[in-house]
């Protein structure tokens, strides 16, 4: 049968950020120079292997790689977690898909990422410092030890805030306090970005609602061939119905109905804990390590 | 032949090909045709009276020379019947099985006119099928040139284009966004209509031609169109990306949960393996009751699928009557077969939230068929006051496709207004050296259209770069005593 096996998607560099999140360095050199800021890839880890959205949260083009940031949550990310090391490959990785971030020409910004969604905001904080505009970056985890690429911003920030539910790292709060600080402290923000869980994306919309700065969200529905073929990712904005995968996946965050992605996120909740059961059943079996099975 | 046929003469029923009953097959994907024996398609050759005017051959998009490959059946020489057939046909195998043949070749079919026509598509597909277990190829004979010619898409279309192209002596590539190849006839069309074996080898054969697959590559976003020409070295182009884009219901409820596009579905079953869950890590919603909107081949193929995937109800809705399905008719009979209910002339109005964001139910409404619409066909409308309700946990919409936008949305490419990429009568798009067909510049058709239009652009881009093909020439070769006869194309650059 004809498969890939002429193409190699090698894992270059693997970093562990906590015991759930960890990044993949991928070598794909045409990927590289193709990809912009706002891009995602679907990635097959294997030929049994579920196609799944992850964004492209890096690119170096003379490396010729790609990096992604991962949270491991279910079986495929979980497995990820403990078979993708540096030197193996992946099954599937196609992309860049969806439209790029549109960089606007608006000379201050705040880019807002939560949790994993630090990750994917990167670039386009990057891309707008490029382009000589004021950056706030504002980060939020649920603790310090969970925080990464600090030092990343701060490269390219000029100004960061930094929020932790417990207070343990920067200001104590969620994301949309941070919101408000940079919204109070400059009142000429012509742009908000903000990628997170859809929670918090929810949030940072009714954050900036009232003072009707435009504010950007990146969505995630469930997605499948990611190519506008099979209609699972859609999502409701304003009064129509879009497809995230080439659509999107970056909307209007003030027009976006959130609870309803959030219920259509659910979809597969039973199928994704037998999935999950399983796979830790198969590691316990195994008696595998328990530090990749454990996180629930 | 001695005796001059007629109507009277031949076999006046149409040979019956052996089916795995409903009852079992409704549990399982294996095929339901089980294809004609050898006896049998003999005996099915013997109805066709070898026209002097055939219009079958007429009826049939890519004008195979049916009465020349019935004849050769006919003599036993199966050999021959394929090689009169892959002179236009590419695909026998697949085509035989999934040609909505009552509106081609057979609809048309001069036996038709007082008894059921000839089974010419039984009969392709059993040439096909002999073909693949003895491993033909007519692999011709290729004179190098040094162009290089890029596919955009492993569909049908793009298939046949590529196959014309190799054939021509040209380094082809075909890209294609999923993992494997075959567009439609991996993805969507299941296995108890058309197995994945039967994909597989059909690839396969391309492979031997010197055709390459690179898969996970999404044109326009990896790279555009206009770089495949200036910066990817390809001297021709051709964009074979099929419809996709599933139309919404369009009705109260429809992104509910258990509410998807039997793209979707399909998708998920065929190509991502999903009936093997948990086998497979892709999910399938498995639904109890299952309502699929539509009547056409996708729905016909959702509706089966659900089925087979254990649903207890299975139910079709669809706005006009049986007369106006849209379906191959074999698909329909094969679906009532297997317990499938129909509600003709009826519509969804809403879709019904059991309050948890999931569907609970569908309430729809009856229909009469009122004056003829612009298709010619009676306009459903209405009728006041019949709503009804049916009980669900999944509905399916299979109500058509619209053009994917990836192409239009990363290319200069001339779209026309329903967004399908505008070609001229050779299928040259806007662009020059860039050709189109298919799907995405039809609309959704069918797998032997599909293919008809990547041979008419082969033919175009053949054209376009100064390529002259001669006819087949045929010769006897005896390798170790064996004889083989083979095809050799001699292929003739113009100056
Ligand atoms: C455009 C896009 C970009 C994404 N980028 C990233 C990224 O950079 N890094 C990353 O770790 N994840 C990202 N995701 C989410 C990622 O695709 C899912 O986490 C992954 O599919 C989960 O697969 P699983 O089998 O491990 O978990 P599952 O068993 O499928 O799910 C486990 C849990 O995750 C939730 N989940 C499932 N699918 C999604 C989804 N598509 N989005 C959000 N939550 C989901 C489920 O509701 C469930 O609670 C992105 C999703 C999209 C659509
Ligand atoms: C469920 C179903 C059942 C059907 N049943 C029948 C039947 O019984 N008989 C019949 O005659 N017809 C049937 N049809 C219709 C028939 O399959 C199509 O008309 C035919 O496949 C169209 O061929 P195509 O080559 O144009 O496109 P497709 O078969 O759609 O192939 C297009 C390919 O291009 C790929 N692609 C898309 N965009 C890009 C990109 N940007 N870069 C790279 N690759 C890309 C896609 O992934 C896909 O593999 C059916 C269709 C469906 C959906
Ligand atoms: S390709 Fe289709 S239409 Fe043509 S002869 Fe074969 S079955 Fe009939
Ligand atoms: S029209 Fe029918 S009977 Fe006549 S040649 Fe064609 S298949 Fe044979
Ligand atoms: S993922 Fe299938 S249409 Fe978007």
């Amino acid at each position: 049968m004809t498969d890939s096996s002429n193409q190699k998607f090698l894992i270059v560099r693997r970093e562990d950020f906590s015991d759930v999140t960890f990044l993949l360095e991928i070598s794909h050199p045409m990927m590289a120079r193709a990809a912009k800021p706002g891009q995602f890839v679907i990635v097959m880890s294997h030929a049994e292997g579920e196609r799944i959205p992850l964004t492209i949260a890096d690119f170096d083009r003379e490396r010729g790689t790609i990096t992604l940031v991962i949270q491991a949550v279910g079986k495929t990310t979980l497995e990820m977690q403990r078979n993708c090391q540096v030197g193996t490959a992946l099954y599937g990785l196609a992309g860049p898909m969806g439209i790029p971030s549109h960089l606007s020409d608006a000379k201050k910004v705040v880019c807002v990422g939560g949790g994993l969604g630090v990750a994917p905001v990167y670039p386009q904080a990057r891309a707008w410092k490029e382009s000589g505009a004021y950056v706030i970056g504002v980060l939020g985890f649920r603790n310090k030890d969970l925080l990464f690429w600090e030092d990343k911003f701060r490269a390219i920030c000029d100004e960061l805030i930094i929020c932790t539910d417990d207070g343990s790292a920067g200001i104590r709060g969620f994301v949309t306090d941070g919101i408000k600080l940079a919204l109070e402290k400059h009142p000429d923000i012509e742009e908000v970005v903000a990628i997170g869980p859809p929670v918090m994306m929810k949030a940072c919309a009714e954050a900036t609602r009232p003072s009707g700065v435009k504010t950007m969200v990146s969505l995630n529905p469930i997605m499948v061939d990611g190519t506008g073929m099979c209609g699972g990712c859609r999502v409701k904005v304003g009064e129509t119905v879009k497809f995230a995968c080439v659509d999107g996946p970056d909307f209007d965050g003030h027009q976006v109905d959130f609870d309803d992605l959030m219920i259509r996120l659910r979809r597969y909740k039973e199928e994704e804990q037998v999935a999950k059961e399983r796979w830790s059943e198969t590691c316990r079996m195994r008696g595998i390590g328990s530090e990749a099975v454990s996180v629930n | 032949m001695a005796k001059k046929r007629t109507v009277r003469s031949i076999p006046q029923e149409r040979t019956p090909v052996r089916e795995l009953d409903p009852v079992v097959r409704a549990a399982n994907f294996e095929e339901v045709n089980c294809g004609y024996t050898e006896p049998e398609a003999i005996l099915e050759s013997t109805r066709c009276l070898f026209c002097p005017e055939p219009k079958c051959i007429d009826g049939c998009p890519v004008n195979i020379d049916i009465p020349g490959f019935i004849l050769k059946i006919g003599e036993k020489d199966f050999r021959g019947a394929y090689d009169v057939i892959t002179g236009t046909n590419l695909l026998p195998a697949v085509c035989g099985r999934v040609c909505p043949q009552e509106n081609q070749c057979e609809g048309v079919c001069v036996v038709g006119e007082t008894l059921i026509p000839v089974a010419i598509g039984r009969l392709e597909r059993f040439v096909g099928d002999l073909a693949i277990k003895n491993s033909w190829v007519n692999r011709p004979y290729i004179e190098p040139t040094k162009f290089r010619i890029g596919i955009v898409g492993s569909g049908p279309a793009g298939m046949a284009c590529a196959a014309d192209m190799a054939k021509a002596g040209c380094d082809v590539t075909v890209y294609e966004a999923f993992h494997e190849p075959g567009g439609v006839l991996r993805y969507g069309i299941p296995d108890f209509r058309l197995p994945n074996s039967i994909v597989d080898a059909e690839i396969e054969k391309l492979e031997e031609l010197g055709v390459k697959f690179e898969c996970n590559t999404l044109v326009g976003r990896l790279f555009t169109i206009e770089q495949m020409i200036s910066e990817l070295g390809f001297h021709a182009v051709f964009i074979g990306t099929g419809a996709g884009y599933p139309t919404m219901l369009g009705i109260p409820g429809d992104s509910l949960n258990g509410v998807l596009s039997a793209n979707e579905l399909l998708t998920r079953c065929n190509l991502m393996k999903a009936r093997d869950f948990p086998n497979v890590d892709t999910p399938l919603p498995l639904g109890k009751h299952v309502v699929v909107v539509g009547a056409g081949n996708t729905a016909m193929d959702a509706l089966r699928v659900s089925k087979r995937l254990g649903a207890k109800t299975v139910t079709c809705i669809y706005r006009r009557s049986k007369a106006e399905a849209p379906a191959r008719a074999e698909e329909v009979h094969h679906a009532e077969q297997e317990g499938i209910d129909f509600h003709w002339l009826s519509n969804p109005v809403e879709i019904i939230d059991d309050g948890e964001g999931s569907v609970c139910a569908v309430r729809c409404v009856r229909m009469e068929l009122g004056e003829p619409d612009d298709s010619g066909r009676r306009r459903p409308v209405p009728v006041p006051g019949s709503e009804f309700e049916i009980e669900t946990d999944q509905v399916v919409f299979a109500i058509g496709t619209n053009a994917n936008p990836i192409i239009g949305q990363t290319s200069k490419l001339r779209l026309n207004k329903r967004g399908y990429i505008a070609t001229d009568d050779d299928l040259m798009t806007s662009m020059a050296g860039v050709f189109a067909g298919g799907d995405i510049v039809t609309g959704a058709a069918t797998v032997i259209e599909a293919m008809g239009a990547g041979r008419k652009a082969a033919r175009g881009i053949k054209a376009y770069l100064g390529i002259r093909d001669t006819g087949p020439i045929e010769r006897d070769e005896a390798i170790f005593g064996i004889s083989s006869r083979e095809h050799n194309f001699v292929r003739v650059r113009a100056a």
